[in-house]
């Protein structure tokens, strides 16, 4: 089985984020890039699977500048196999529908069983990424899964939406996105590290993948402004002293508030 | 019907697996008024149409193209559907609420056409240059604006983000779409599970005051003070990621970076110590309360009324005092 992951890196959201306001993209100097939690976790249930099934081939792949090579050994150090590492200064600021374009390109060059993704990463928050690859590849989609069931020919899971949730099932292959649901990813060992330091790592540009970055021909995503937002002032802070509920109470009344 | 008007904005109705239109249409259509005609596309079982329509167009719909559903199949058939009524209506944007199947649907019809996607807008305008998406990021510390280069965006937006409503129509021209169905591959839906039933409390997305409870509420059991303060407020319930771990209530009903986020007249904290993901998601809100036992919980930076004291004794005291006053 050929299983490829979708790994994003992103800027962590313990660190305050920052947008560029000229060029709308995010700052990459001004917080630590991580690996996205949610694509940590899909990375582990597929490593899950893989203990089990020790055939399995896990591929990781992401979109991502150079500097996003340390993350990739790191990702590699929990099990994977190897990697596909697009970079390419012309994909800077790409918009979904163009890196949804250069990474099916991409994965149809690799080849797949299963595609495993993050159901929503925390810089773009889109969430939409996997369903657009499951159309350019013309494969089903299993999106925002809370669980999931590989089998050798199929894939099921739990979708969960804001109504409920569904079981879903298809054959392979398959796109499939995992939520934070999953439980989080185990820790590297130190054979791990090691080990993904000779991992190969095949690095491709939009121009290996046959997409032109650069075309003017089709409509594209742009920020055309940005701005921040001014930062909260902490207002009152009162100690409880035996009548906090009842002036609380008071402040609500008097803003109109309850 | 051949003639759509030059500024239709399709609008991509949302239905909920129990086959009613969901909450989140009244804004999609108000949003969609601001910006040109809409033209609401309906994806529901087929002796359900007129009633929805009706509905539809009490939220302003004027023209509704209906589609068969088919339940069995996730998310194809209303691509299929979409594309179809995209052809026919040539609208200057495309929109669909940002819940999971909206997105989905949202962005597989834009990979099919190739159109450029604005995602999880909090309101969409018109300027000088065409249509425009505003949004807010990185846990609201900015806001954006984005465009399409050219030709008709798709635009996914926030659920319960856009006050805007669009005034009833009372006879909606409603047409049934013919829809080519693209025979791409769907996976099967087998079964379905709905959330329990909706309580009388406000959706937490779009809510107008909400009281989230925190790890610091120790037991799903004594989450419960969470329910009654919300309920002397006629509030929303919203959680930390840390109580939706520890199994207090269910995700739906987390708020921050990966859950809900929301902009509240009024958010009241319980026992959450504000760390920067839960923040993320409520920290636009116009008045923010909390009440938390570590005086330097860093909720208390962003807390407009801030109660250094246990949850335990504080909230039953200010329901208490909420109640005497109402009486
Ligand atoms: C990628 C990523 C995404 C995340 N997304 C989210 C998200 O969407 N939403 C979210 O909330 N978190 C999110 N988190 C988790 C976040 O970092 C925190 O772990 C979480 O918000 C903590 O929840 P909490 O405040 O309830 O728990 P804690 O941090 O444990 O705080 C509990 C608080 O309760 C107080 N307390 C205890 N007992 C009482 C009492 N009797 N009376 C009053 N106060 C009391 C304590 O003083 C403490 O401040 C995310 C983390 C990551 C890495
Ligand atoms: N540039 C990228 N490279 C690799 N995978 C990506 C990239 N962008 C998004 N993904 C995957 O798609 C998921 C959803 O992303 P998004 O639609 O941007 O919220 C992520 O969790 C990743 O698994």
């Amino acid at each position: 089985m050929n299983i490829v992951v979708l790994i994003k890196e992103v800027p962590d959201t313990y660190g305050d984020r920052a947008l560029s306001l000229e060029t709308g993209l995010a700052d990459r100097e001004a917080v630590d890039a991580v690996l996205d939690e949610v694509d940590e976790r899909a990375l582990e249930a597929v490593l899950a699977y893989a203990d089990e099934h020790p055939q399995t081939n896990i591929v990781l792949m992401t979109m991502a500048p150079e500097s996003a090579m340390a993350t990739v050994r790191k990702a590699l150090a929990l099990g994977a196999s190897s990697a596909v590492h697009i970079s390419d200064e012309l994909l800077l600021g790409a918009d979904l529908t163009l890196t949804a374009e250069v990474l099916a390109a991409a994965l149809k060059r690799t080849g797949f069983d299963l595609v495993i993704a993050g159901e929503k990463s925390t810089d773009g928050s889109a969430g939409m990424l996997p369903a657009m690859l499951a159309e350019l590849l013309d494969a089903p989609q299993l999106t925002s899964l809370s669980a999931v069931t590989i089998a050798d020919d199929r894939v099921a899971g739990t979708r969960s939406t804001e109504y409920g949730t569904a079981t879903v099932s298809a054959p392979l292959p398959a796109v499939v996105s995992l939520t934070e649901a999953l439980p989080a990813a185990r820790i590297a060992s130190f054979k791990g590290v090691m080990a993904a330091k000779k991992k190969p790592v095949e690095t491709l540009t939009a121009a290996d993948l046959g997409v032109d970055a650069e075309r003017y021909d089709v409509p594209r995503s742009i920020v055309v402004s940005a701005a921040e937002r001014p930062p909260r002032a902490a207002g009152v802070k009162i100690v409880d002293e035996g009548d906090a509920g009842t002036q609380l109470a008071e402040y609500l009344i008097a803003n109109r508030l309850a | 019907m051949t003639d759509f008007p030059a500024d239709s904005v399709l609008v991509l109705l949302e239905v909920t697996p129990d086959g009613a239109l969901a909450k989140t249409n009244a804004g999609l259509l108000g949003a969609a008024t601001g910006i040109g005609s809409p033209v609401a596309l309906l994806v529901a079982p087929a002796d359900s149409h007129a009633t929805l329509a009706q509905g539809a167009a009490a939220l302003g719909a004027g023209t509704v193209l209906t589609a068969d559903a088919d339940p069995g199949a996730l998310i194809v058939p209303i691509v299929d559907a979409l594309a179809a009524a995209s052809e026919l209506v040539h609208p200057v944007a495309v929109l669909a609420s940002h819940s999971v199947e909206g997105r989905d649907a949202a962005a597989r019809f834009a990979a099919r056409t190739g159109a450029a996607v604005s995602v999880d807008a909090v309101a969409v305008e018109r300027d000088d240059e065409g249509i425009v998406a505003h949004h807010s990021v990185f846990g609201g510390a900015y806001t954006t604006v984005s465009a399409a280069t050219f030709a008709a965006p798709v635009v996914t937006v926030r659920q319960g983000a856009v006050d805007a409503r669009a005034e009833p129509v009372a006879t909606p021209a409603v047409s049934a779409l013919q829809v080519q169905a693209s025979g791409r591959p769907a996976a099967a839906v087998e079964s379905f599970e709905p959330l329990e039933a909706a309580s009388s409390r406000p959706d937490l997305r779009g809510a107008a005051k909400v009281v989230s409870g925190g790890r610091g509420l120790g037991s799903a059991d004594k989450f419960a003070l969470v329910d009654q303060l919300a309920d002397a407020l006629g509030a929303a319930v919203g959680a930390s990621r840390a109580a939706v771990d520890a199994g207090y209530i269910p995700q739906s009903h987390q708020v921050g970076q990966t859950g809900v986020s929301v902009s509240p007249q009024l958010y009241v904290a319980l026992g959450i110590s504000g760390a920067i993901q839960h923040k993320a998601g409520m920290q636009t809100a116009k008045t923010i309360v909390a009440i938390n036992k570590d005086a330097d919980a860093p909720i208390f930076d962003i807390a407009d009324f801030g109660v250094v004291g246990d949850v335990f004794t504080v909230v039953p005291q200010l329901i208490a005092a909420l109640e005497a006053k109402s009486k």
